[in-house]
């Protein structure tokens, strides 16, 4: 009897994430969704510039590669090409998402895009060995900030789920993590949420998953796990930012 | 006999993508090319196709690189300085083989320059659309009538070799008013795309559209591969037109507005006896060679009429492998050369190279 197995809409590439990184629950969750709404064979992914570029061989769909920041404007496109057809989803990182492309990301989202966008928030830069993130804590030590990010200097960090949350357009807008077990059961919720949503014609649908970065946080990856509880979540808090459908059933 | 039709440049170029069966156009406003958008705002909703005004060039470009990664017919246009922008979705659109067509209705540069007429963005649009080694197949219309039939074509070359092909106008272009006859516009037949993102529908390994190669041997590949595509584009694609070649010992090169001036002076050369004639060369890239390595051996001076300092001249030299004189007649900031203006440069020309009677 098999007891746990790898979603069918991974596969079976390995993938190359540093030990501890939590990209790799966040696909296996995307994919459980996928698997659970068997949407597979209609579902085409975009993913981004940053640690997930190769995002595209890990997931068993079509994928698609796109240009740094510019996923959500890909995204349109491939789903404007065939809106009953097409399930879209975008799989970005907080420089990605929150400084190069911000410009689309926020477009994406009050044009109410009917897309899905995880969101992965490790407030820094991976790929390119651990620059300053526009989601990086004031004080906090990276590459490009070796003194600590200095606000005087160069600012706060972008609250992306409190500043979309301000358009009328965005259907879903909600922020987790996958620091513990309860945590990441929350997450899986929240992304099947953001894919049914799009499923049912709702519209942009973006989930912020805070994520840990062993590597370039220099920390081990227990010790980064605590760093989300102790200092992410008190500057990022959890919850639900924005929920059309479910606000207009409370007000009936 | 077709029915014509009076139309702007610019809508000559979107009803030709509608009948090229494009359903998805993508733009952001820009002078002096907006026309096409406001054509397609007013039109795509009622075929059931989609018109989105983007948030940038950038965000332009990016939605026509989602839809051609679905494999439909989809463009965009803008101008100048919007080209610019867009640049890095070229790049990324050649990288990842994908067809699209982008309209240029330049205007003069460089930074925000001006709203008039130029053609100064001739080495961005045959050599350096964006960062790489790539190409784009670049058509240059001189009439309304052909900014419709090239728009057709551009269409049908882009699916055929999985790459960009640019229209290559000017404000003039864009902006005139002529006839056109759009039932005489033929349309190619479909091309299959089996390497489309549309859904694996449980029936196929996934398709990625990709420009990411890690590995150095495998990036170089693609290169190769591509400039192989390139090559069969050379020895297939070359458009051109020649106007009074047979006997000519001055060779005229213009393009698009350019062209239609240079063919009054020409003809007013004519009259006063000097043997002038005029090579029009349709695609910018693949440029033209053949007929310059043949007018290279009977002609004594070419003239480049351009509106850039001198940007298509560069390709007339090494086509006739520098075997005559060539000389430059310009103007630039969106001036436009007069008809006395180039038959003084043919005259010019006659006299210090013996073309004249």
């Amino acid at each position: 009897m098999v007891v746990f197995d790898k979603p069918h809409a991974l596969t079976d590439a390995p993938m190359h994430y540093c030990p501890g990184c939590t990209h790799g629950i966040v696909h296996r969750l995307v994919a459980e969704a996928i698997d659970e709404l068997g949407i597979e064979g209609k579902t085409i992914g975009v993913a981004p510039v940053g640690c997930s570029v190769m995002a595209y061989n890990y997931f068993a769909c079509d994928m698609i590669e796109a240009a740094h920041g510019r996923a959500p404007a890909v995204a349109t496109g491939v789903k404007r090409a065939d809106p009953e057809n097409h399930i879209v989803f975008t799989y970005q990182g907080d420089g990605d998402l929150a400084s190069i492309g911000m410009a689309e990301t926020v477009h994406a989202a009050a044009r109410n895009e009917n897309i899905t966008v995880i969101f992965i928030n490790n407030a820094i830069y991976g790929m390119t060995g651990g620059q300053m993130a526009p989601t990086s804590l004031p004080g906090q030590v990276t590459q490009t900030s070796p003194y600590g990010r200095d606000t005087n200097h160069c600012g706060f960090p972008i609250k992306v789920c409190e500043l979309l949350s301000e358009l009328d357009g965005p259907e879903y807008l909600t922020r987790v993590t996958v620091n513990n077990p309860k945590n990441i059961r929350v997450a899986k919720a929240a992304i099947k949420k953001a894919f049914q949503n799009q499923i049912d014609g709702k519209g942009f649908s973006l989930v912020e998953v805070l994520s840990s970065c062993p590597t370039n946080w220099g920390m081990t990856p227990q010790k980064a796990l605590q760093w989300i509880d102790e200092k992410m979540i008190p500057y990022y808090p959890l919850g639900v930012y924005k929920d059309r459908s479910a606000a207009k059933e409370e007000t009936k | 006999m077709s029915d014509k039709v009076l139309m702007k440049g610019n809508e000559a170029i979107a009803e030709a993508a509608i009948i090229a069966g494009c359903r998805h156009y993508f733009g952001y406003p820009i002078t002096p090319q907006t026309e096409i958008a406001a054509y397609m705002a007013k039109r795509m909703p009622k075929i059931g196709g989609c018109f989105l005004q983007a948030e940038s060039e950038i965000a332009a470009i990016n939605m026509v690189y989602g839809v051609a990664s679905t494999g439909k017919r989809v463009m965009t246009s803008s101008s100048s300085p919007g080209i610019s922008l867009k640049g890095e979705g070229l790049s990324y659109l050649a990288g990842a083989d994908l067809p699209s067509l982008v309209i240029n209705v330049q205007r003069g540069g460089p930074g925000l320059g001006g709203i008039q007429p130029s053609q100064s963005d001739y080495f961005q649009a045959t050599r350096a659309g964006g960062h790489g080694d790539f190409r784009m197949i670049v058509l240059a219309p001189a009439s309304v009538q052909e900014m419709a039939e090239l728009t057709v074509k551009g269409f049908d070359l882009a699916d055929k070799y999985r790459m960009t092909t640019m229209i290559l106008a000017d404000g003039t272009m864009g902006q005139m008013m002529e006839p056109v006859a759009l039932d005489e516009l033929k349309v190619g037949a479909p091309i299959e795309k089996p390497w489309a993102t549309v859904g694996t529908k449980m029936e196929r390994e996934h398709n990625i559209v990709n420009s990411l190669f890690l590995d150095p041997a495998a990036l170089e590949k693609t290169n190769f591969e591509r400039y192989d595509r390139y090559k069969t584009i050379e020895e297939n694609e070359v458009l051109y037109e020649e106007y009074l070649m047979e006997d000519a010992e001055i060779c005229v090169v213009a393009f698009g507005i350019a062209a239609r001036v240079s063919k009054n002076a020409i003809d007013e050369a004519r009259k006063q006896g000097i043997k002038v004639g005029m090579i029009r060369p349709i695609t910018l890239w693949p440029f033209p060679v053949a007929p310059f390595k043949k007018a290279a051996e009977h002609c004594k001076a070419f003239i480049s009429v351009e509106l850039s300092m001198g940007q298509m001249i560069e390709d007339v030299r090494l086509a006739t492998e520098c075997k005559a004189p060539v000389t430059l007649c310009n103007r630039v900031g969106g001036m436009i050369p007069s008809p006395e203006q180039v038959l003084a440069s043919i005259c010019e020309a006659a006299k210090t190279n013996g073309g004249a009677n």
